[in-house]
C-alpha cells in the first residue's frame, strides 16, 4: 500500500482544457472543409485529456473523467446508421499480483493454492457507445484486450514489431515488450510465450476469474455502456468512473474505434495520478527513505514515551 | 514451571500493560480492517514509546539491571533480524496473516486461561480468609545447571548467559512477528526460570525492548515498508495514556478481580480470532502484490 508511488519527476504539464477544446474544434472545422469528397478516406480518430495529471487527496472517493474525442472523415451513411462504434478505457499502472486461494485445512481456513499475473492493470474504467459483445466478437475483443472479462492479466514475451500500437500501452517504444496486435492475432506463435499465455486464456481459470471479480467488486474495474455519446456529428465524449482506490503512476486513457464491428482505429493519450496531502508525503517519505522514516518513527516513539512519562509523572 | 503467576501488585500493572499496550497493535487492526502486517509492524513501533515511558520510571527508581538488560538486548537484537527476515519470507508465501492469527490465538488464550485459573485460586484463597498470597517456592530449575555463568550484581544472580540470550532471542522475534513488547513472556520467564528478583524484572525487560523494538522498527521500515506512523502515533498515545489508567485502576481494583476480567478480555479476543480462522471466509481469494502488499 506505501509501495504504489511511482516516481513523477518527469511529469510535465501541457495543453489545458481550452487548447483541447480548440484542437477538436479546428479537427471538426477541417472535415467541413474537405466536405464529402471523403468518401474513400480514412477515418481520423483523436482524443484529447483536459489535463495530463490528476492529483488525488487521500480522502478520495471517486471521480468522473470525461474524455473528448474527434472522429473525423467518418462515412456520413455508417454514422447515420450508428455502423461507428466507440470505447474508450483508462487503464491503470500495470504490476504483477498474486492471486491466493484459501481451502480448510485441519479445520482452519489456509492459503493454498496461488497464480501470480506478471501484469494487472492497477484499475480499469471502459465506457462505450453500446454493450461490447454488440460492438465486436469477442475474438477482436481478446487481441484488443478490451473490457473486464477480457482484459490481459499477462504480458507477451515478444516484442512488439516497430509501428504496431501495443495493447493498452502507450504506443512508443517505452514499452518495448509489451504484445502486440500482430503477435496476438497468430494463435500459432503461442509458442513463443510462457505456457500460462494463451489465446484462450482464463475460461477456465479460477484465479483470473475471482481476480476479475475482487477487482470490479471494489470498483477497480468498471465498465459502462451508453456512456460514449456524440455530442455532434465528429465530436464524441464519454464518461469514466474513476474508483476510491485509483492507484498512483501512468494511466493510458485510450479509445477504439470500430466500424461495422471490426477494430479500424485507436488513439491514447497519458494521463498521470498522483496523491497529494500531508498522508501521501509521508507514504512517499516512507518509500524513497525508509530506512530514515524507521529512525523517524523510532525517534517519535521515544519522544512520545517521554513526553506521556512528563505529562503524567508522579513520583 | 508453575501454572500460577505471583500475586505480587507488581505483577497488575504488567498485565494491565500487556492487556492493554501489548494487544493495541494488532488488535486495532481488527476493528478497521487494517493488513496485519502493517498492524504488527506498527505495534513493534508502538512499543517503544510505552517502553520508555515505563523504563524511565524504573531506571529512576534504580530497578533496572543494565548487564542483565543488555545481555538480552543482544539475544534480542539477534532475535529481531531473525523475525523480521521470517516475516518478510511468510508475506511473500502469503502465510503471514495465518502465522499471525494462530500466534496470537495460541498465546492470548494460554495467557488468558493461566490468568483465569490463578485469578479464581486467588479470589477462592481470599474468600477463605487467606490474603490472596502465595509464596514463590525456592527451588532451583534446569536452567541453573547451564555452563558460560554470569554475575548479575543488580539481580543478585548468578547464571548461564544461554537462556538470557535464548529468552532475548525469542522477544526478538515476537516482537517482528506479533508487535508485541513480550513481556507476557519476559516476565514469568525471568521470575520463574531465571529466579531474577521482582523488583528489577520489569524495569529491565522493558528497558531491553525499547531496543529490541527500535531495531525491528528499523528494519520493517526498511524491509518491509509496513510501519505506518500516523497509526503508530495514535497507538502511542492510547499506550501511554492508557498505561496511566490501567496503573491507576490497578491501584484500585483487588488485583485478583482485576485479572479475572482481564482474562475473559484476553480469551474472548482468542476465540474472536480463532473462529475468523476456522469460520468459512465470504472470499476464499485474495489479492496480494508479489511481496506480499495488498495489491
Amino acid at each position: 500500500m506505501m509501495k504504489r508511488q511511482v516516481r513523477l519527476r518527469q511529469r510535465k504539464r501541457e495543453g489545458g482544457f481550452a487548447a483541447l477544446i480548440a484542437a477538436v474544434l479546428a479537427l471538426g472545422l477541417l472535415h467541413g472543409a474537405s466536405g464529402a469528397a471523403a468518401q474513400d478516406a480514412v477515418e481520423s480518430f483523436e482524443i484529447g485529456l483536459s489535463t495530463d495529471t490528476i492529483a488525488i487527496s487521500s480522502d478520495f472517493t471517486g471521480a468522473r473523467l470525461v474524455v473528448f474525442g474527434a472522429l473525423d472523415n467518418a462515412d456520413a451513411r455508417l454514422l447515420r446508421q450508428q455502423r461507428y462504434d466507440i470505447v474508450v478505457v483508462l487503464v491503470g499502472p500495470r504490476r504483477p499480483v498474486v492471486v491466493r486461494q484459501k481451502e480448510r485445512t485441519l479445520g482452519v481456513w489456509v492459503n493454498r493454492g496461488s497464480e501470480t499475473f506478471n501484469s494487472v492493470p492497477g484499475s480499469y474504467a471502459l465506457a462505450a457507445t453500446r454493450p461490447l459483445s454488440d460492438i465486436t466478437r469477442r475474438e477482436f475483443r481478446r487481441r484488443l484486450s478490451l473490457g473486464i472479462q477480457d482484459i490481459r492479466l499477462n504480458s507477451a514475451a515478444a516484442p512488439a514489431p516497430a509501428g504496431q500500437p501495443t495493447i493498452d500501452k502507450p504506443g512508443v517504444a517505452e514499452q518495448p515488450r509489451a504484445p502486440s496486435l500482430v503477435t496476438e492475432t497468430e494463435p500459432g506463435s503461442a509458442g513463443d510465450e510462457p505456457p500460462v499465455q494463451s489465446l484462450e486464456p482464463d475460461e477456465t481459470d479460477v484465479y483470473a476469474a475471482a481476480l476479475r471479480r475482487l477487482r470490479e467488486r471494489s470498483g477497480l474495474f468498471n465498465q459502462s455502456v451508453g456512456s460514449v455519446e456524440f455530442v455532434s456529428p465528429t465530436l464524441f465524449r464519454a464518461d469514466l468512473q474513476l474508483p476510491a482506490g485509483l492507484p498512483t503512476g501512468q494511466h493510458l486513457a485510450r479509445a477504439y474505434l470500430f466500424k461495422s464491428g471490426v477494430f479500424i482505429r485507436e488513439s491514447s493519450e497519458p494521463l498521470w495520478v498522483v496523491k497529494t496531502g500531508f498522508e501521501s508525503m509521508i507514504s512517499d517519505f516512507a518509500t524513497h527513505y525508509a530506512v530514515i522514516y524507521g529512525f523517524a518513527a523510532v525517534a517519535l516513539a521515544i519522544f512520545t514515551g517521554w513526553f506521556g512519562r512528563v505529562v503524567f509523572k508522579r513520583d | 514451571m508453575n501454572l500460577y503467576l505471583p500475586i505480587a501488585e507488581i505483577s497488575v500493572n504488567v498485565f494491565v500493560l500487556v492487556g492493554m499496550g501489548a494487544a493495541v497493535g494488532f488488535l486495532s487492526g481488527l476493528f478497521y480492517n487494517i493488513p496485519p502486517a502493517v498492524a504488527v509492524a506498527t505495534g513493534a513501533n508502538q512499543v517503544i514509546a510505552a517502553s520508555f515511558s515505563g523504563a524511565l520510571a524504573h531506571y529512576k527508581r534504580g530497578t533496572v539491571d543494565m548487564k542483565l538488560g543488555t545481555v538480552l538486548l543482544l539475544g534480542g537484537l539477534v532475535g529481531s533480524f531473525a523475525g523480521v527476515a521470517i516475516f518478510t519470507l511468510l508475506r511473500r508465501v502469503g502465510q503471514l496473516d495465518l502465522v499471525v492469527s494462530l500466534l496470537y490465538v495460541i498465546f492470548l488464550g494460554g495467557i488468558g486461561g493461566l490468568m483465569l485459573v490463578e485469578s479464581i485460586q486467588a479470589m477462592l484463597r481470599t474468600s477463605r480468609g487467606g490474603s490472596g498470597e502465595v509464596r514463590r517456592p525456592g527451588q532451583h530449575s534446569w536452567v541453573h545447571g547451564l555452563p558460560l555463568k554470569m554475575r548479575f550484581q543488580r539481580s543478585k544472580l548468578y547464571v548461564s548467559v544461554i537462556p538470557v540470550l535464548g529468552l532475548g532471542f525469542l522477544i526478538g522475534i515476537l516482537a517482528a512477528i506479533m508487535g508485541v513488547g513480550g513481556g507476557f513472556i519476559a516476565v514469568p520467564a525471568m521470575i520463574y526460570l531465571l529466579r531474577v528478583p521482582t523488583s528489577v524484572v520489569i524495569g529491565t525487560s522493558l528497558f531491553q525492548i525499547i531496543f529490541t523494538a527500535a531495531v525491528t522498527t528499523v528494519l520493517q521500515a526498511a524491509t518491509n515498508g509496513t510501519i505506518d506512523v500516523v497509526l503508530a502515533f495514535l497507538l502511542m498515545i492510547g499506550g501511554v495514556v492508557g498505561a496511566q489508567f490501567g496503573a491507576e485502576a490497578g491501584r484500585k481494583l483487588r488485583g485478583d478481580q482485576l485479572r479475572a476480567l482481564l482474562a475473559l478480555l484476553v480469551l474472548a479476543v482468542g476465540l474472536r480470532l480463532g473462529y475468523e480462522l476456522v469460520a468459512t471466509p465470504v472470499e476464499p481469494f485474495t489479492i496480494t502484490l508479489p511481496t506480499g502488499e495488498i495489491g
